[in-house]
């Protein structure tokens, strides 16, 4: 073998990893009661007490024998809870105390018991999950007759028959399963000594149940079971290790599932089979147009039937097809399955009569899959009609339909009454329209009347002896008999075209609805407006109160709900919580907390959780029918991706904006570091020359350095001006304080404040009189003039003029400042004003900070003006003008001037 | 003049004491320092100070308390407040509560002799104000209330002589808005009135309004009038 080949299997690892973290489960497994499981457990728990420590008793019965109370003493007890129920106090294990307390390992005894109802979790086995999940470790106790996939054989045997069922899942995900043997005989002998307890009520049953070929029975049924989980364990130890071993193909197993009473047996003989052949498996449902015509009864059956696989460790598939070994046959084909399994009668006699028998069919075409015909009465002890009629409409008890099909058949027998006037006595096709007629308009049931008034009356009144039931002519014995073979025919097709008809209608508008939901949710960008929309859409459809929660910091919250005034309390918050997390049902229905008033569901996508679904009715009785179900899957399904969708794009928004954050970051400091460090330079290159050389620096070489100090120092504290300029911009920290102002006062001291760096230009102010006075924030105004003048000098040469104007135009004030130099390149025009942009210029070396524009701009419209740049129209150069609304009130101002 | 003047500089700098007392002290300054309000405080009650230059951002007692206990204390020295920028509010504070004048850091040396020359100035005048104020175009004759730009006669008005003849009396300062309010109209609202009386004052007796030159705006302060020639 090369080593390539020995590598760990991938999903063998994975399971290992997932594994970590959680808890451990240990699982005494005996055949019967009183084999002395609790004892072994407790004396195994006394002995890890001494090694690791840690160890309490979250609950253990020692139904008062001697020698298990005794090995009890010295471990810490979590008291149990009180449960208040139908005026009786019963006491349950206390999760939360335990869950609080955190031990290292926790000792839960009988698995299999139902929590009293209002209890988080119907079943016992689910509290131990969640005690798994938080990491603390179980040792815990169970008889092998509740295993959920023997429960069938158990009563077989036994004739006794478990309602408490534990999964086998849980067994597969203990880590040690260790077997309490006893002998038949041993067993026998302790319960004549009195050391094996049933209640009381029980003592009948457990008189048959204690019988030698019972036990052994058992026994050996505990014995196998734990012999194919060492050899589960085994073979995924060899393929973690990469051990070399004979491993069977890929064996797969697809049990075919259907409303008949035995699917859920079907599915653990399925599973039984899976687990010998060490090959994973799957229930599948084929929904046929048979589907419509199912009762409440048959519905509950099937989703049962998906539940019990689902529990089992097997998939759960739902396949749509035209008929039932279609469906099968090309899910098996494409999904690899190698095995399948069917009952022996899918059909009834009537129907197989009309219909080739669908096992047959799956047998014909099933190729080189194999295929498993089990008894239909797998197990006699599940309740249910053994024969089934055909598509049982419920308007068989429809009294109306039935009335509209004899009034048709009336109708016809009017019709053939007038013809036999005209001497046409072949009335047959007359009274076959009225019983096709009747199969479109009101389905089979009211047609097969129909069918049999018909014949009735065509043979009353057209076969003579006529107004007699008896049939002179055997000729007309026969053409009678055809009719009415004719006619059922022709009905059951006619409903059957019907039935598909509604199916199709059904399917055309729940298609068309998601369609439209899918458009809808296509059509949103916000997530509160998704939320709405998807609250609103699934309270329609489902006809429900409907709440959706997103995760909030540590927690759910409410996001969106319709009818919208929908608040949850503390509980059902908590509810919401736990889905979140498990992405697993929760409140009324579910497995946990079935108690609650609402049920939540998760909403999921490929990539986890995201939301959770509230759903509440003041109808007593499930919320969700298993088409409602399908329905809401496939709505919760869109909204999960749309709300993922709308994630996904607030990432992308924020990514963006931290690439343009992270920018704007190096920009500034290249920015910082040239504009810094360049007049630094000079500083400190002009001082130390000035303090190395001053001896022999002549008076004018003096002046120069001097003044390029100076001149350089105001340069580094006007881009400081500026950096801290922008910061307040950025940071928000810009409150104009508007007053009235006189907009010749702001110039002038803006002008007076640029003398210095306008000291070569031309400046040139044109203010048209009687300006209106404006408000504004004169410091502000005053800086963001002077970033124009200062900007309008960097860009025009020595002597260039500088024109300042002000003019009023409809309303606003435009103040601008224009130059003459080179202009500002057309596509430039609005980036100008971006931080850390500076026109590349070659002529022009005196560069700017990049940040005296964008300042002004921030300032201007602080203040509720607009500032734009163009290049004139008059000459080359630019112009910036500044635009300011006059306020309201200026004329106090206008009498003053 | 006979004896130097002695300016008492309050900093937490020793960058700026430093480069203050140096060119002070070239300009015959006699210098002395203290880097914290409390310790300034104490020197100008054991020495006899001509004028204080004080910092506004001192660490601990700043700046404002140093002058409030100072003004409180009755001493009445020439004040002159170095203030950041973007602190209008800390100026005009520091103006009204008794500085004489201000300087913006970063600042040059001339600019800080301007203010300190015309607080100590102000301060002799008004032992004995000069009858006669002569600045650039303008003069102010107070005796005979007679007002001439470029030696023609301007007519003023009774408050616009009032504001002309506060703004003579403290020229070369800069005098806060409520300062100027409360002095000629006797309240302290109204901004509004005083930015029209500066402009129509302007439009008399500057030569350009648009670029005043005589009275000047320290925006978000305040007003000044050149100081005399």
């Amino acid at each position: 073998m090369t080593e390539e080949a020995a590598r760990p299997s991938p999903d063998a690892l994975l399971k290992q990893a997932g594994e970590e973290g959680r808890g451990r489960l240990k699982v005494f497994l005996g055949a019967a009661p009183g084999v002395g499981k609790t004892y072994e457990m407790l004396s195994e728990a006394r002995q890890r007490r001494v090694d690791a420590g840690d160890v309490v008793i979250g609950v253990v019965e020692t139904h008062g024998r001697v020698e298990t109370d005794v090995l009890t003493k010295g471990f810490e007890v979590i008291p149990k809870k009180r449960v208040l129920y139908k005026g009786r106090v019963l006491a349950e294990m206390d999760l939360d105390a335990i869950l609080q307390r955190k031990p290292k390992l926790v000792l839960v005894d009988e698995l299999a018991h139902t929590n009293a109802p209002g209890s988080r979790h119907p079943k016992r086995y689910l509290d131990v999950e969640e005690l798994l999940a938080n990491g603390i470790d179980v040792y815990t106790t169970l008889n092998v007759q509740h295993l959920e996939s023997l429960n069938d054989v158990v009563a077989q045997i036994t004739r006794v028959r478990v309602r408490e069922t534990v999964p086998d899942s849980i067994l597969d995900r203990a880590d040690d399963v260790e077997l309490v043997d006893l002998t038949p005989e041993d067993l026998l002998q302790r319960m004549k000594e009195g050391k094996v307890y049933f209640p009381e009520a029980a003592e009948r049953a457990a008189q048959h149940f204690f019988v030698p070929g019972n036990l052994a029975a058992l026994r050996e049924l505990a014995l196998r079971r734990t012999a194919q989980r060492v050899d589960a364990q085994m073979v995924d130890y060899m393929r973690a290790h990469a051990i070399q071993g004979p491993w069977e193909a890929g064996e797969r197993v697809l049990v075919c599932i259907d409303a008949y009473a035995g699917s859920a047996a079907l599915v653990r003989y399925a599973r039984r089979l899976a687990d010998k052949l060490r090959a994973s498996w799957a229930a599948v449902y084929v929904e046929t147009s048979n589907a419509v015509g199912l009762s409440d009864d048959e519905r509950d059956r099937i989703a049962e039937a998906l539940r019990v696989a689902g529990r089992l460790g097997g998939e759960a598939v739902t396949v749509p097809a035209a008929n039932l070994a279609d469906g099968i046959l090309s899910y098996a084909q494409s999904n690899n399955f190698t095995q399948i399994v069917v009952s022996k009668a899918q059909r009834s006699r009537v129907s197989e009569f009309f219909r080739r028998s669908a096992t047959l069919e799956i047998i014909r075409r099933s190729g080189n899959i194999t295929v498993h015909v089990v008894p239909a009465q797998l197990s006699r002890a599940m309740k249910g009609p053994a024969l089934r009629l055909p598509v049982f409409d419920r308007r068989a008890l429809d009294t109306t339909a039935y009335a509209g099909s004899l009034g048709m058949v009336a109708i016809a027998l009017l019709l053939g009454l007038t013809l036999r006037q005209v001497h046409i006595t072949n009335v047959a096709l007359v009274f076959l329209t009225a019983v096709l007629a009747s199969g479109v308009v009101y389905g089979l049931w009211p047609s097969l009347a129909a069918c049999l008034a018909s014949a009735l009356a065509y043979n009353f009144f057209f076969l003579p002896p006529y107004y007699t039931f008896t049939i002179a002519d055997p000729e007309n014995v026969v053409a009678l008999f055809f009719f009415a073979i004719v006619a059922v025919v022709a009905s059951n097709l006619t409903a059957r075209v019907r039935a598909q008809g509604v199916i199709a209608r059904e399917r055309a508008k729940a298609t068309e609805d998601l369609y439209l939901f899918a458009r809808k949710l296509a059509g949103v960008f916000t997530l509160d407006d998704l939320l709405w929309a998807a609250s609103f859409q699934f309270a329609q459809m489902l006809e429900l109160r409907v709440v959706i929660l997103l995760p909030e910091g540590e927690s759910v919250a409410v996001r969106a709900g319709y009818p919208p005034e929908d608040v949850l309390d503390q509980d059902e918050v908590a509810a919401a919580k736990w889905v979140w997390e498990r992405g697993a049902p929760a409140g009324r229905g579910a497995d946990t907390l079935p108690g609650g008033k609402w049920l939540f569901l998760p909403m999921r996508t490929g990539r986890g959780t995201v939301g959770v679904v509230g759903l509440d009715s003041d109808k007593p009785g499930m919320l969700l029918t298993p088409d409602q179900r399908r329905l809401f899957d496939a709505l919760a399904d869109q909204a999960a991706l749309a709300i993922e969708r709308v994630n996904l794009a607030q990432d992308i928004d924020r990514n963006r904006l931290n690439a343009e954050t992270e920018r704007l970051r190096s920009a500034l400091l290249t920015s910082i570091s040239h504009d810094l460090r360049t007049p630094l330079a000079s500083i400190l290159g002009s001082a130390s020359s000035l303090k190395t050389y001053d001896a022999t620096l002549d008076d004018k070489a003096k002046q120069e350095l001097l003044g390029s100090i100076l001149e350089e120092a105001e340069r580094l504290n006007r881009f400081i001006a500026n950096l801290l300029d922008m910061t307040r911009l950025e940071s928000g920290a810009i409150a104009p304080n508007l007053e009235l102002i006189d907009l010749s006062d702001v110039v002038g001291s803006a002008l007076r404040r640029a003398s210095k760096v306008l000291a070569l230009h031309n400046v040139e102010l044109a203010l048209a009189p009687g300006l209106p006075m404006l408000k504004l924030d004169p410091v502000l105004f005053e800086q963001a003039l002077f970033n124009l003048l200062d900007n309008a000098a960097k860009y025009s040469s020595r002597e260039s003029k500088v024109i300042v104007t002000a003019t009023t135009v409809g309303g606003r004030v435009q103040l601008s400042v224009s130059d003459s130099g080179s202009g500002i390149p057309p596509d430039d025009v609005e980036r100008i004003f971006d931080k850390f942009y500076r026109v590349q210029s070659s002529d022009h070396k005196r560069a700017g900070t990049g940040l005296g524009l964008a300042i002004s701009r921030g300032f201007v419209e602080a203040m509720g003006g607009t500032l734009n740049a163009s290049n004139r129209s008059d000459g080359p150069g630019a112009v910036f003008t500044i635009t300011l609304p006059v306020p309201e009130a200026t004329a106090i101002g206008e009498q003053a001037a | 003049m006979t004896a130097a003047l002695r300016v008492l500089v309050i900093d937490d700098e020793p960058a700026i004491r430093h480069f203050l007392r140096t060119s002070l002290a070239a300009q015959s300054y006699s210098v002395l320092e203290a880097e914290n309000g409390e310790t300034g405080l104490a020197m100008l009650h054991r020495n006899a100070i001509d004028v204080l230059v004080l910092d506004l951002g001192l660490p601990g007692m700043d700046g404002l308390a140093v002058l409030k206990a100072l003004r409180d204390g009755g001493s009445s020295v020439p004040v002159i407040v170095l203030s950041s920028r973007d602190d209008e509010k800390g100026k005009v504070m520091a103006l009204d509560l008794g500085a004489d004048d201000y300087v913006t850091k970063p600042f040059g040396m001339e600019e800080l002799l301007a203010r300190i020359r015309a607080a100590v100035r102000h301060r002799l005048q008004q032992e004995g104000e000069k009858p006669v104020f002569k600045g650039g175009d303008l003069t102010l004759d107070l005796v005979h209330r007679l007002v001439t730009v470029r030696g023609h006669e301007v007519k003023l008005t009774p408050r616009e002589y009032d504001l002309l003849r506060l703004l003579v009396a403290h020229a070369g300062k800069v005098l806060t808005h409520k300062f100027i309010l409360r002095e000629v109209w006797g309240t302290e609202t109204d901004v509004q009135y005083l930015r029209i009386y500066i402009r129509t004052l302007r439009q008399k007796i500057e030569a350009n309004p648009e670029q005043p030159v005589l009275i000047q705006t320290e925006q978000g302060v305040g007003y000044r009038l050149r100081a005399a020639d």
